[in-house]
């Protein structure tokens, strides 16, 4: 039995710091971007969501230039870019393009911050890929209080955010201020997003904001069980990721650990096909369409 | 005033940007690149395909990596992930939503790309150096790929031409009319896969996608006929990338900033223009 | 259900036909028999099936039950003696065609290749225009014409295969009641006209009273058919419904009101319609 656990649990995971903040933090992160991607799933948001992590990224290269720190520039950009990509456009086509095209403008400009920052051996690497284990630990308690922040504020626009999701206009009809609800949503995604990119890497928090939410959407058709499920599926997946991170530290070819985006990500996509097999006890046209 | 103006003439067309090799390589593959951009990117605006011509070049960079660690051409790499990618997004985008298959393909060729990179021993500048583009990213050799591939999706967009911009517009009644829906669809992440390989050398895997969404959204505005927009978009698309890689050639900054901010001003500029338009033209006939 | 009253040969033939998605039954034996040149207004609350019953016309959802036959033959997909106008289309203010690239995809939008500037192409587009009278939007840009013009553009487009039967889904639900007259009296020419077959869909029988011969009326995936006096009863919606419902003729207008309770859980995301106390079912 210690066999086994030893051999699951690499020596030193728990005891070690960096492990231990980087399981606090991925979960934190896991269960945040698990409930608003719920939303992200059912709005047709995907690309918005992966759009905002770019274009932190675009912010954190340009922080790194100027001397700042990745977390400033990671939230002040997604936030900023929500709001132009809410601002941009209501129709789904319209905003795909519309989103493409501020996509193009700030990458631009981010893409040539990054250009310089790879005199910073590493830096690019560290912004899009992540850097979960090496996470300043003075930040946790920022991060923690923000992701708590969120969930709560989620909570108190349960209602109104579920019902808008599903159907705008009925819901305006009824009284629900839609564009407000859809401003306050696209701010908390962007500081979900934000926070995400900054701790498993820009190119790779889409993977967590949408995959466990659409996992989820398969396995139940309600909102209210889909949530907490989104989030439980995120958390596994991290931490099952941050585990075979540790693990595979002397696994070849180069004998210094596989990155956990990738694990992460496997998990995530692998989770998702799984639920793929799952009789649909609910029709998903309200989702295939 | 004209003095000044051929001073920048000069430091535009810097000594040599004609004459080296690598430049001519340069001037060859990228105008093949827009011409191809152009055309491709005049159905993915019609089919709101933005996404997916975001996240191919992604994929294929994840491609290019993993040839590096096997030392093998990136070219290579790259195109078999772009398609493989295409592929699996048309595959799995059946009964779900394309968005989201989009987004989790996306994460997890970058996780994959994540990996590649890792297994580089030294620091992987041939792979970094896609996600950029370089100006030197095509030798000789590879401009008759690029040429090659280049002409595959010419040919599939003109064989599929009609029935593409018919389930574009009106998928519905195509459907009724007996297209088939799905291969259209596959067909056409095909072509994008395709295009993305051979554009990403050049352009990079971060603004590769810039080519197919800004000069076809700038020139929808100006015209309602589709091959006027198809031309028009190649011509927007030339300027973009020749102007690109002139900067790119006098600042050693990559292609994809300059291209990218190019796109967007053409964008802005038309968008614009079609603004004021159509608001002269409401003042001139206030009852049409 | 109800009498078969009409005096030409059948065009279309549905007979015992029943759909389910996934164990949820969305139509159940229905019995069908269309005659040439008739105006049939397809009429049902939202989630009835309509959509579903003229996808089954088109070949393009296989009927898990039952067969269909049109024009003597069984169903296939790409018929082109079937008209089709979808439900919606979404058309991008910038979309770069013009009114006679949208229609001329009826012509030849399914075939392979590009299609080449042609003098008979050309006239053939400009006639269908010309039915639906929408001559003057040939070079106007799609995206900006109103819902009506679209919706014209789009049964051109259908037109232009000459087709013997023709299917419309919803084609009044986006549009003014101007435009929506408009529109119906054009497709109740081209049927005079031309002889065409009409299934015309919609929430809202009214518009149609005039120039409908019978009406289907859909509802928990049963259908009765048969002019609208005889159909349009209390007895009949009723038994159709499966609880009571009752028909009020008021002024010229005719409402269905029924009285059905089904409360919210939770909210969730298969759609349909959630019904509270009473409620006008159709009008
Ligand atoms: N492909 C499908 N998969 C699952 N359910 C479907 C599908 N198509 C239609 N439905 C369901 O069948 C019912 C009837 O739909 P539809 O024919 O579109 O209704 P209508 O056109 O009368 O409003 C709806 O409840 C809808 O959710
Ligand atoms: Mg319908």
């Amino acid at each position: 039995m210690n066999r086994i656990l030893s051999f699951v649990f690499a020596p030193g995971f728990f005891s070690n710091e960096q492990v231990v903040n980087a399981l606090w933090l991925g979960g934190v992160i896991a269960v945040v971007a698990g409930a608003v991607g719920v939303f992200t799933v059912l709005r047709g948001q995907s690309f918005a969501g992966h759009a905002m992590s770019d274009m932190g990224a675009a912010g954190a290269a340009g922080s790194l230039l100027a001397g700042g720190t990745a977390v400033t520039g990671f939230l002040s950009f997604s936030v900023i870019a929500g709001a132009l990509v809410d601002l941009l456009g209501v129709r789904p086509r319209d905003r795909d393009v519309a989103t493409g095209l501020v996509l193009t403008a700030v990458l631009g400009l981010g893409s040539l911050f990054l250009f310089f920052d790879t005199r910073v051996v590493g830096a690019p690497e560290m912004i899009l890929f992540g850097s979960i284990f090496d996470s300043e630990p003075s930040l946790t308690p920022i991060l923690s209080g923000l992701a708590l922040l969120m969930l709560v504020l989620m909570l108190i626009l349960y209602r109104p955010l579920v019902f808008s999701s599903l159907s705008a206009e009925t819901a305006g009809a009824r009284g629900v201020p839609v564009r407000l609800i859809g401003f306050i949503y696209m701010l908390l995604l962007a500081v979900s997003v934000g926070e995400t990119a900054l701790i498993v890497g820009s190119l790779l928090s889409t993977a967590l904001l949408i995959g466990p939410a659409s996992t989820a959407l398969r396995l139940t058709s309600r909102i209210g069980r889909a949530i907490p499920l989104a989030a439980l599926i995120g958390l596994l997946c991290t931490w099952l990721g941050i585990l075979l991170a540790y693990d595979s530290y002397y696994w070849p070819p180069a004998g210094r650990g596989w990155p956990v985006s990738f694990f992460i990500t496997g998990l995530v996509l692998a989770l998702y096909l799984a639920s793929r097999m799952w009789p649909q006890g609910a029709p998903t046209r309200a989702l295939a369409d | 005033m004209s003095s000044s103006a051929t001073g920048w003439i000069n430091w535009l067309v810097s000594p040599g940007i004609f004459t080296y090799s690598f430049m001519q390589n340069a001037w060859l593959s990228g105008t093949i690149i827009a011409i191809v951009c152009g055309v491709a990117g005049f159905f993915t605006m019609l089919r709101g395909s933005a996404f997916a011509a975001h996240a191919l070049p992604k994929i294929g960079f994840a491609g290019a990596a993993g040839a590096v660690w096997l030392s093998v051409n990136p070219l290579w790499g790259l195109s078999v992930f772009a398609v493989g990618g295409a592929l699996g997004i048309g595959w799995l985008g059946k009964g779900a939503r394309r968005d989201v298959i989009i987004g989790l393909i996306l994460a997890f060729g970058l996780g994959t790309g994540a990996l590649f990179l890792s297994f580089n021993n030294e620091y992987a500048a041939g792979a970094i150096a896609l996600l950029f583009g370089q100006i030197v990213g095509v030798s000789t050799g590879e401009v008759i790929d690029t040429a090659v591939l280049a002409a595959l999706c010419l040919a599939l967009l003109v064989v599929l031409y009609r029935p593409l911009l018919f389930a574009s517009v009106a998928p519905d009644n195509a459907e009724a009319r007996g297209v088939s829906l799905r291969s259209i669809d596959i067909w056409f992440l095909v072509v994008i896969g395709i295009a993305t390989a051979v554009t990403v050398p050049i352009v990079g895997a971060l603004l590769s996608f810039s080519l197919l969404v800004g000069p076809a959204a700038a020139a929808s505005y100006l015209t309602h006929r589709p091959s006027h927009a198809m031309m028009l978009s190649v011509a927007i698309a030339l300027l973009s990338l020749w102007i690109g890689v002139a900067l790119a050639y006098d600042t050693g900054w990559p292609v994809g900033f300059f291209v990218a901010t190019l796109v967007v001003i053409a964008y802005a500029v038309a968008r614009i223009t079609a603004q004021w338009r159509v608001s002269r033209l409401s003042r001139v006939a206030p009852a049409e | 259900m109800t009498s078969q009253t009409f005096s030409t040969s059948p065009v279309l033939t549905v007979s015992h036909v029943g759909m389910k998605f996934l164990n949820r039954s969305v139509l159940e034996d229905i019995e069908l028999t269309i005659g040439a040149g008739e105006f049939i207004g397809l009429i049902g609350p939202n989630g009835a099936g309509k959509s579903t019953l003229l996808r089954i016309l088109l070949g393009l959802q296989k009927p898990t039950r039952g067969t269909v036959e049109i024009l003597g033959s069984p169903v296939r997909r790409g018929n082109r003696y079937i008209g089709y106008v979808p439900q919606k289309i979404h058309l991008d203010p910038a979309t770069p065609l013009s009114g006679r690239d949208l229609a001329g995809l009826g012509l030849d939008g399914h075939r392979y290749g590009i299609a080449f500037f042609n003098r008979k192409r050309h006239a053939q587009i400009d006639e269908a225009l010309e039915m639906v009278d929408a001559r003057h939007l040939a070079d106007a840009p799609v995206g900006r014409l109103s819902g009506g013009e679209q919706q014209r553009l789009l049964i051109a487009q259908a037109l232009l295969t000459h087709p013997q039967i023709l299917l419309l889904d919803e084609p009044l639900s986006n549009l003014d009641i101007k435009s929506a007259r408009e529109v119906v009296r054009l497709v109740a020419r081209i049927q005079r006209e031309h002889g065409v077959t009409v299934i015309l869909v919609a929430h809202d029988m009214n518009p149609l009273i005039d120039v409908m011969d019978r009406i289907i009326y859909l509802a928990q995936g049963r259908a009765a058919i048969g002019p609208v006096d005889v159909v349009v009863q209390s007895d009949v919606l009723s038994t159709l419904y499966g609880y009571p419902v009752e028909v009020i003729r008021t002024r010229n207008r005719i409402l269905v009101v029924g009285g059905q309770d089904s409360g919210i859980e939770d909210f969730s995301v298969t759609g349909g319609e959630h019904c509270h106390g009473t409620e006008v079912l159709s009008t």
